[in-house]
């Protein structure tokens, strides 16, 4: 039995009516196709993948193709990941300085800034930053690249596109994240310290000392380092979207947009999976 | 008009001793979907040897040149090249077949993120690891000397025109000395003049390099010029092969057509 509801529009020409039958889909319909093509993308991701880690992981290696997207991704991003950093550390030491003084502990002020920008802010901060910057820019570049058959062209030439595109740009993602996370940790603290010390004297050497007081190194390498996930998120659907792109300008521009919405997306419900693992793992 | 080089070069047969084969497809199928756009196709190209693939927009011409070169994988049948059946091959393996192919593909499809000198280099960065650098500048500067196109060697893609940019694509498509070259429409959207030029240049290259080509074109004033033999696609098959004049005495109406409306 057909799942889909007709109605009739009548034509408006008293005269001559005409009839139309037009196919409305049920809800039905509606919630299995989009169901289909939700597996249908993940299925398809999970083929990306495994082609550019078989890829990837034979030899001839791209090592100029990888300095170029290493400095792609980490130098170009450094400058807004740092902005970005030193505007949480500020945000972050102002409402600190005011929710502590509220409940009298002042004196926790540099360990909760510390502890703040390090374990929450400055990782999740960044791979958003990452993605929109980054993720974009490969979306776009590649799915520019199908349009125009430029991919087609590396094919031709007997050039693998998923070792010379993909990986290498997945590759600079995952190894960048975590170094510019370190960036906007230290302007973060850096500026958060500065809008302290303009208030209160305080000493950076005071701030650092009492701020990393008791602290281990699984403290802050853990959530460092798994930003190397979320640049392997970003790095992965970025090149997914772009490299799958049909239908010229206006499918550069989706792919593109949906690079930054699903990388986000998958960054943030990363973190929520990684902060539980690493509170499992690194207690 | 004709060139002296036109008039030299066409009718130029293939060399006797590399008649056979060179370039097989055989009953190839492909479809997208319910359309079938290659309904067993059977064409066969030697080494020396030009064929012109002609019929109008949509009927898979390009599609047939994709599935040469591997872009495309066929529902069906076989593509043999120089003996050794190429359908199917895996991403590795197909790489070193294509390295024996030179595409020139319709809008040229050159890296526009990369220069002209660039990118006809790019072929040569990959898979001549052991050319030193003055080499492969040399050997990128005699290829686009070849086309015409020495001064232009710093340009971007975007600041040449689309008949150079199709001279750009075919020094690339020549970098690694093909032995098969595959063209997919090369005087699409150019002027007649221009139109000219890109013929003369694949008639010079045929000549000196003697390599076993497919055109892919609607411009029946092209296919006559460089190819030996045409072969007129319509509906997925193969309605006539043979040389012009065999096009020309073809009692078949589509072929008719096709003629008096080019």
């Amino acid at each position: 039995m057909s799942n889909h509801k007709q109605i009739v529009v009548a034509g408006i020409h008293p005269l001559t009516p005409v009839q139309r039958t037009v196919s409305i889909p049920s809800t039905l319909d509606f919630v299995g196709r989009m169901t289909n093509q939700f597996f249908e993308w993940f299925g398809e991701l999970g083929i990306f993948f495994w082609k550019v880690l078989r890829s990837g992981l034979t030899p001839p290696y791209e090592w100029r193709e990888l300095v170029r997207q290493l400095d792609e991704v980490g130098s170009m991003s450094l400058p807004l990941v740092a902005a970005a950093g030193a505007a949480i550390g500020v945000v972050i030491s102002m409402e600190a300085r005011y929710s502590l003084s509220r409940f009298g502990a002042k004196s926790m002020f540099p360990t909760t800034l510390v502890y703040s920008v390090i374990q929450v802010m400055g990782p999740i901060m960044t791979g958003l930053i990452v993605s929109g910057r980054v993720g974009a820019g490969i979306g776009a570049e590649l799915a520019s690249m199908k349009v125009t058959e430029q991919i087609d062209a590396v094919e031709a030439s007997a050039i693998n596109p998923y070792r010379l595109l993909a990986a290498t740009r997945i590759l600079a993602c995952i190894l960048m994240l975590p170094l510019l996370t370190l960036a906007a940790d230290a302007c973060g603290l850096l500026m958060g310290w500065f809008a302290q010390a303009m208030v209160e004297p305080l000493s950076f050497h005071q701030f650092i000392e009492s701020g990393f007081k008791g602290a281990k190194l699984n403290d802050f390498l853990p959530p460092t380092f798994k930003t190397a996930v979320y640049g392997l998120i970003i790095g992965l659907i970025a090149c997914f979207q772009g490299m799958r792109t049909r239908g010229g300008a206006e499918g550069v521009g989706r792919a593109a947009t949906n690079s930054v919405v699903l990388a986000s997306l998958f960054v943030i419900l990363a973190d929520v999976v990684l902060v539980k693992f690493i509170l499992v793992v690194f207690p | 008009m004709s060139t002296a080089y036109d008039i030299a070069m066409k009718h130029t047969e293939p060399e006797k001793d590399t008649c056979a084969p060179f370039v097989a497809v055989e009953d190839l199928r492909k479809a997208f979907g319910s359309n079938k756009v290659l309904d067993g196709i059977n064409l066969h190209v030697a080494r020396g040897e030009t064929l012109a693939v002609l019929g109008r927009s949509g009927t898979g011409k390009s599609v047939l040149l994709r599935l040469i070169i591997g872009l495309e994988t066929p529902d069906s049948g076989s593509i043999r090249i120089h003996d050794q059946d190429i359908s199917g091959l895996a991403m590795d393996r197909m790489g070193e077949i294509r390295k024996k192919m030179g595409f020139l593909f319709q809008h040229a499809a050159l890296y526009d993120s990369l220069t002209v000198a660039e990118n006809v280099a790019f072929p040569l960065v990959h898979h001549r690891r052991d050319m030193s650098r003055s080499e492969r500048g040399d050997r990128v500067m005699q290829l686009l000397a070849e086309m015409g196109m020495e001064s232009d060697v710093d340009k971007m893609p975007s600041d040449i025109s689309g008949g150079m940019q199709k001279r750009v694509g075919l020094a690339r498509a020549l970098a690694l000395e093909p032995e098969i070259l595959l063209l997919d429409e090369p005087t699409a959207g150019l002027d007649p003049i221009s139109s000219g030029e890109i013929d003369d240049l694949i008639l010079k290259l045929q000549h000196e390099r003697k390599m076993a080509s497919i055109v892919v074109t609607h411009d029946l004033h092209s296919a006559k010029t460089i190819a030996n033999r045409l072969a007129l696609l319509d509906q997925g098959k193969v309605v006539i092969e043979g040389n012009f004049e065999a096009l020309q005495q073809s009692g078949i109406a589509f072929v008719k057509e096709f003629l008096d409306q080019s």
